[in-house]
C-alpha cells in the first residue's frame, strides 16, 4: 500500500537550533499515528511543516503521491490536510455556528444554497456534541467545549489527514474519555496524526507511535514495541512525567 | 450576521432607511437638501472605507487616493477628454479598480502599523502628483466643471446633474446601491471569510482560505466604491480639487466610520451625517472645525470605540447587520 | 556661481536640514522603539516648539541671544509637558494599542494645529538668531548660525548616544524596548518609562524646532514636512536604531538639499515618498536594520 504522506530529509533550523533535523517519515492511509517526545523535541514544528504553517529549511513532503513541499498552507488544506491548533484557536467573537460554517462552506465548491451550509454545520456540531450550543459565542464556551469546537472545525473540512496537536491538554478525565471515542470515530474515514502527552490516551488510540527527540526520530513502532523499547524508556518514558 | 437570524428584518430596515431618504428629497428645505446630497455621496465613501476597515480589520490611512482617483478620473474625463457623463463614471471606476489592485498587491505585503503608513504614503504620492501636473489637474486651484459637462443624455431623457432634485436622487441612487451591496457582501460567504480574517487570520488560512486573495478582493471592492463616490462628487458638485487627495480626506472616512460604528452597514451614514452637522452647526460659532474633528477622534477612541451603532448593537439590537 | 561651489552650498544646506531632521526623527524613533506606537502628532509638537520659541523670544525682548536661549530652554520643557499630559490622559488609557494610538494622535494633531491657528495666527513669524556672523568661504559667505545648528545637533546626538549606552536610564529604556514584560518583572516601572520616553521624544522635536526657527520662521502648518521626513528617516534607518536614524537623516537631508536645488521640490518629494513606501513594502526592517526573525 502506498503511504498517504511521507517526508524525506525534512529539516527546519531556527538559527543554530535544529528543531527538526533530517526526518524521514511515512504515514499509511487510515492509521492513527501518535507522535510523542519530550518538550522541545520538535513535534509541533514537524507537524507545522507538514501543514505548511512554516517553511522547511531542507527536505521534501509528499502527500498522496504529489510533492507539496512548496505548496502554501491553504492549498494543503484543500488537498485534505487539516490542522487543529495546540493552543485553542477559535474565532472567539463569532458563534460556534459561524466557526464551523467557515470550514463547511470551504468544502462546498458547487452548490450555492444556504441549506447545504446549514446541514454541514449541524452535522459537524452534532458529531462533537455541541449542536445545542450553536449560537453561543465561541469565546464563552467552556474550555473543553472550545477544544471540541476546534475538532469540529477540523472535521468540517472533511480531511483525509487530520493533525491534532495535543488535543486533550487541559481536559478533565471524563472529557478525555469522550474524546478518544471521537478520535476513533474520525479515524474511520480519515488518517489521524496526533501529538499527545497523555500516555494512556496514546497507548489506547495509536496504531503506531513515533518518538521524537532533539528534532530526530528516536524510535517508531506499535504501542507494545515502543513500551518495550529500552532507548525510549531511558529518553522519555522514564525521564520524569509530563 | 448568522444565517440563523432572519435576513428579512435587516432588508426591511435598510429599505426603510432608503425610503425615508427618498421622502426627504421632497420635504427638506433647500439648504439641508443640498447638504444631505453631499452627505450621501460622502457616506458612500465611508461605506467603501468601512468594508475594509470594519469588516476585514485593515486600517488604511490612504483611502483619499481612491476617492481622488474617482474624482479626477471623472473630472478630467469630462473636462479634458470630453467624455460623456456615464463613460466618465465608468472610467473613474476603472481608475479605482486598477489603482486599488496595484496598491493592494503592494500594501498587503505589510500589516499593522506598516500597512497604515504605506497606504498613507501612496496617497501622498497621488496628492503630490496632482500638484505636480498642475497644467492638467489645475493644481492647487482645482477645476470647476461647467454645466454642459454635467448633463446626461440617455436616449430622449436628459438628466441635468446641476438640478438639485436630480442631483439628490442620483446621489441617493448611488448610496442605495452601495448600501444594499454592502449588506449583501456582509451576509455572503465572502463576507464571512472577511470577518474571519479580521478575527483570526492565521486560523482562517488553516481552514483552507487564501487570505491574501480575499484581502486583495476586499481592497479592490472598497477602492471601487470609494472611486464611485469620488466620481459622483465631481460630477454632481462640479468641483475637482487637490484637497480631496490630502491626508485629511483619508482621516475623515475613518472618523465617520468610527463614529457611526465600524462593521455596521448603516454606521457610515450615521457617522457622516452626525459629524457633518456637528461641524456645520459649530461653524456658526467658530472656524475651529479641525479642533472638533480632533476632539471627536480622541473621545471616540477613549470612550466609544464601537461607535453609535456598534454600541446599540452590543447593548440592544443584536441582529443589526 | 560655478557648479562646484553651487553643489557645496547645496550640501551645506542639506546638512543643516539633516541636523534638524536627525533630532526630530530620533524623537519619533525613540517613541516607536520603546513604546511600539507611532506618534502622528510628532510634527505638530515640532511646530508647537517653534511657535512657543517665537512667543517666548518676543515676550522676553531685549538681546536676541537672551530671548533665544530662553526659548531653547523653555519651549522644549513646555512641549514635553504637553506630551506628558497627552500620554497620561490618552495613550495610557487606550493601553498603547497601536491602532488606537494612531487615531488618537491624529486627533491630537488636529487639536494642536487648530489651537496654533487660533492663538498664533496664519502668519509666518521669525525669531532673530542669537548671533549674526558670516563665515566667508572662498566662493560665498555662509551663515555662522547655520553651522552652529549642525554642531549643536551633533552634540545632542552624541549625548543621546552616551545616555542610551552608558547610563542606567538608557539601560532601563533599552530593557523596556527589548521586552516589556520581563522589564516589568525585574521591577522596572514600565509605566513611568513610557511617560518619560514620550515626553523626551517630543522635547527632541521641540529642540530641533527652536534651532531651525531663526532660519525658517514659525508657521502653524510647518509640522507636516518634518513628520513625513521623520517617518522616511525612521523607516530607512530601521525603527528604533540610533545609528541608522543619523545615517538616514544625513542621507535624506543632503539628497533633499541637492535634489531640490536642481529639480522641482514637488517631484523630488513625490519620488522620495514612493521610494520609501517601496522600502517599507519590500524591506520593512529598513535599509540598515537587521531582519527580525
Amino acid at each position: 500500500m502506498m503511504p498517504l504522506m511521507t517526508t524525506k530529509g525534512l529539516s527546519r533550523h531556527f538559527g543554530g537550533l535544529r528543531a527538526v533535523d533530517d526526518v524521514d517519515f511515512a504515514l499509511m492511509p487510515g492509521e492513527i499515528r501518535a507522535v510523542i517526545g519530550p518538550n522541545g523535541a520538535g513535534k509541533t514544528t514537524f507537524v507545522s511543516l507538514v501543514c505548511g504553517r512554516i517553511e522547511p529549511t531542507a527536505g521534501m513532503i509528499v502527500f498522496d503521491g504529489s510533492d507539496i513541499t512548496n505548496l502554501p498552507a491553504h492549498k494543503r488544506v484543500r488537498l485534505g490536510i487539516a490542522y487543529t491548533f495546540q493552543i485553542t484557536s477559535i474565532f472567539a467573537n463569532l458563534s460556534a455556528y459561524e466557526n464551523v460554517a467557515l470550514p463547511v462552506q470551504r468544502t462546498l465548491t458547487d452548490g450555492r444554497s444556504k441549506g447545504q451550509v446549514h446541514a454541514g454545520v449541524t452535522e459537524a456540531l452534532e458529531r462533537v456534541g455541541l449542536a445545542n450550543r450553536a449560537h453561543i459565542p465561541a469565546g464563552q464556551l467552556a474550555y473543553g467545549h472550545q477544544r471540541l469546537l476546534e475538532v469540529a472545525m477540523g472535521l468540517a473540512l472533511k480531511p483525509r489527514l487530520l493533525v491534532l496537536d495535543e488535543p486533550t491538554q487541559g481536559l478533565a478525565d471524563s472529557e478525555i474519555e469522550n474524546f478518544t471515542g471521537l478520535v476513533r470515530e474520525i479515524a474511520r474515514d480519515a488518517t489521524v496524526l496526533i501529538i499527545e502527552h497523555n500516555m494512556p490516551v496514546v497507548m489506547e488510540l495509536a496504531d503506531r507511535i513515533t518518538v521524537f527527540e532533539a528534532g530526530r526520530i528516536l524510535a517508531e513502532g506499535t504501542p507494545e514495541a515502543i513500551r518495550a523499547n529500552a532507548t525510549v524508556q531511558r529518553a522519555y518514558l522514564g525521564g520524569g512525567d509530563d | 450576521m448568522t444565517e440563523g437570524s432572519s435576513p428579512a428584518r435587516a432588508y426591511v430596515l435598510h429599505l426603510a432607511v432608503i425610503a425615508i431618504l427618498v421622502v426627504l428629497n421632497f420635504i427638506l428645505p433647500a439648504y439641508h437638501h443640498g447638504l444631505l446630497a453631499r452627505i450621501l455621496v460622502l457616506a458612500t465613501f465611508a461605506m467603501g472605507y468601512n468594508l475594509l476597515f470594519g469588516y476585514v480589520g485593515l486600517l488604511s490611512l490612504g483611502h483619499a487616493i481612491f476617492f481622488a482617483a474617482g474624482l479626477y478620473g471623472a473630472g478630467l474625463g469630462v473636462h479634458h477628454f470630453e467624455l460623456s457623463v456615464p463613460v466618465a463614471f465608468m472610467a473613474a471606476l476603472a481608475c479605482g479598480a486598477v489603482l486599488s489592485l496595484v496598491i493592494g498587491l503592494l500594501a498587503l505585503r505589510t500589516s499593522g502599523v506598516a500597512f497604515m503608513i504605506v497606504t498613507m504614503m501612496f496617497a501622498q504620492v497621488l496628492a503630490l502628483a496632482i500638484l505636480y501636473f498642475a497644467p492638467l489637474t489645475g493644481g492647487d486651484q482645482g477645476l470647476v466643471l461647467q454645466q454642459q459637462e454635467r448633463v446626461v443624455h440617455l436616449g430622449d431623457t436628459v438628466l441635468d446633474l446641476t438640478n438639485p432634485m436630480t442631483r439628490y436622487m442620483v446621489a441617493l441612487a448611488l448610496f442605495s446601491i452601495v448600501l444594499l451591496l454592502t449588506l449583501g457582501v456582509v451576509r455572503s460567504r465572502f463576507g464571512r471569510v472577511l470577518i474571519a480574517i479580521r478575527e483570526n487570520e492565521e486560523r482562517t488560512r488553516m481552514l483552507g482560505y487564501d487570505t491574501f486573495a480575499n484581502k486583495l478582493a476586499a481592497v479592490v471592492v472598497s477602492g471601487v466604491i470609494c472611486a464611485a463616490a469620488g466620481s459622483a462628487y465631481a460630477l454632481l458638485f462640479g468641483y475637482v480639487g487637490a484637497n480631496f487627495a490630502s491626508v485629511q480626506y483619508s482621516i475623515l472616512p475613518l472618523l465617520w466610520v468610527l463614529l457611526g460604528g465600524a462593521a455596521t452597514t448603516l454606521g457610515p451614514l450615521i457617522g457622516t451625517l452626525f459629524m457633518y452637522y456637528v461641524v456645520d452647526i459649530t461653524s456658526g460659532y467658530t472656524s475651529a472645525y479641525l479642533l472638533i474633528v480632533g476632539i471627536a477622534l480622541i473621545l471616540l477612541v477613549l470612550f466609544f470605540p464601537k461607535g453609535i451603532l456598534g454600541t446599540i448593537r452590543q447593548r440592544w439590537v443584536r441582529w443589526l447587520p | 556661481m560655478a557648479f562646484g561651489p553651487h553643489l557645496l552650498l547645496a550640501v551645506l544646506e542639506g546638512l543643516v536640514t539633516s541636523a534638524v531632521l536627525a533630532l526630530t526623527a530620533l524623537g519619533l524613533s525613540l517613541v516607536f522603539g520603546v513604546m511600539r506606537v507611532v506618534n502622528v502628532a510628532h510634527g505638530e509638537l515640532f511646530m508647537l516648539g517653534a511657535v512657543l520659541a517665537w512667543a517666548i523670544a518676543t515676550s522676553i525682548g531685549g538681546s536676541p541671544a537672551v530671548g533665544f536661549m530662553a526659548a531653547l530652554v523653555l519651549a522644549p520643557l513646555i512641549v514635553g509637558a504637553v506630551a506628558l499630559a497627552a500620554e497620561r490622559l490618552v495613550l495610557r488609557k487606550v493601553n498603547y494599542d497601536p491602532e488606537a494610538t494612531i487615531v488618537a494622535t491624529i486627533g491630537l494633531l488636529y487639536i494642536i494645529q487648530q489651537l496654533a491657528l487660533t492663538f498664533y495666527g496664519a502668519d509666518a513669524r521669525p525669531v532673530p538668531p542669537p548671533f549674526n556672523m558670516r563665515i566667508s568661504l572662498p566662493w560665498f559667505g555662509y551663515s555662522g548660525y547655520k553651522l552652529s545648528i549642525i554642531a549643536a545637533s551633533a552634540l545632542l546626538l552624541v549625548v543621546s548616544w552616551l545616555v542610551m549606552t552608558k547610563t542606567k536610564a538608557g539601560l532601563i529604556m533599552r530593557a523596556t524596548q527589548y521586552d516589556r514584560e520581563t522589564a516589568q518583572a525585574f521591577g522596572i516601572p514600565v509605566d513611568r518609562v513610557y511617560a518619560g520616553v514620550f515626553a523626551l521624544g517630543a522635547m527632541l522635536a521641540a529642540i530641533a524646532a527652536v534651532l531651525i526657527v531663526p532660519i525658517s520662521q514659525a508657521h502653524y502648518l510647518m509640522g507636516q514636512d518634518p513628520l513625513l521626513l521623520s517617518f522616511i528617516v525612521v523607516i530607512i534607518g530601521g525603527l528604533g536604531s540610533l545609528r541608522g536614524t543619523v545615517v538616514a537623516a544625513v542621507l535624506i537631508g543632503v539628497s533633499d538639499g541637492v535634489i531640490s536645488m536642481f529639480f522641482s521640490p514637488t517631484l523630488a518629494k513625490m519620488i522620495a515618498t514612493l521610494l520609501v513606501a517601496m522600502v517599507l513594502v519590500f524591506r520593512p526592517q529598513g535599509l540598515f536594520g537587521r531582519a527580525v526573525r
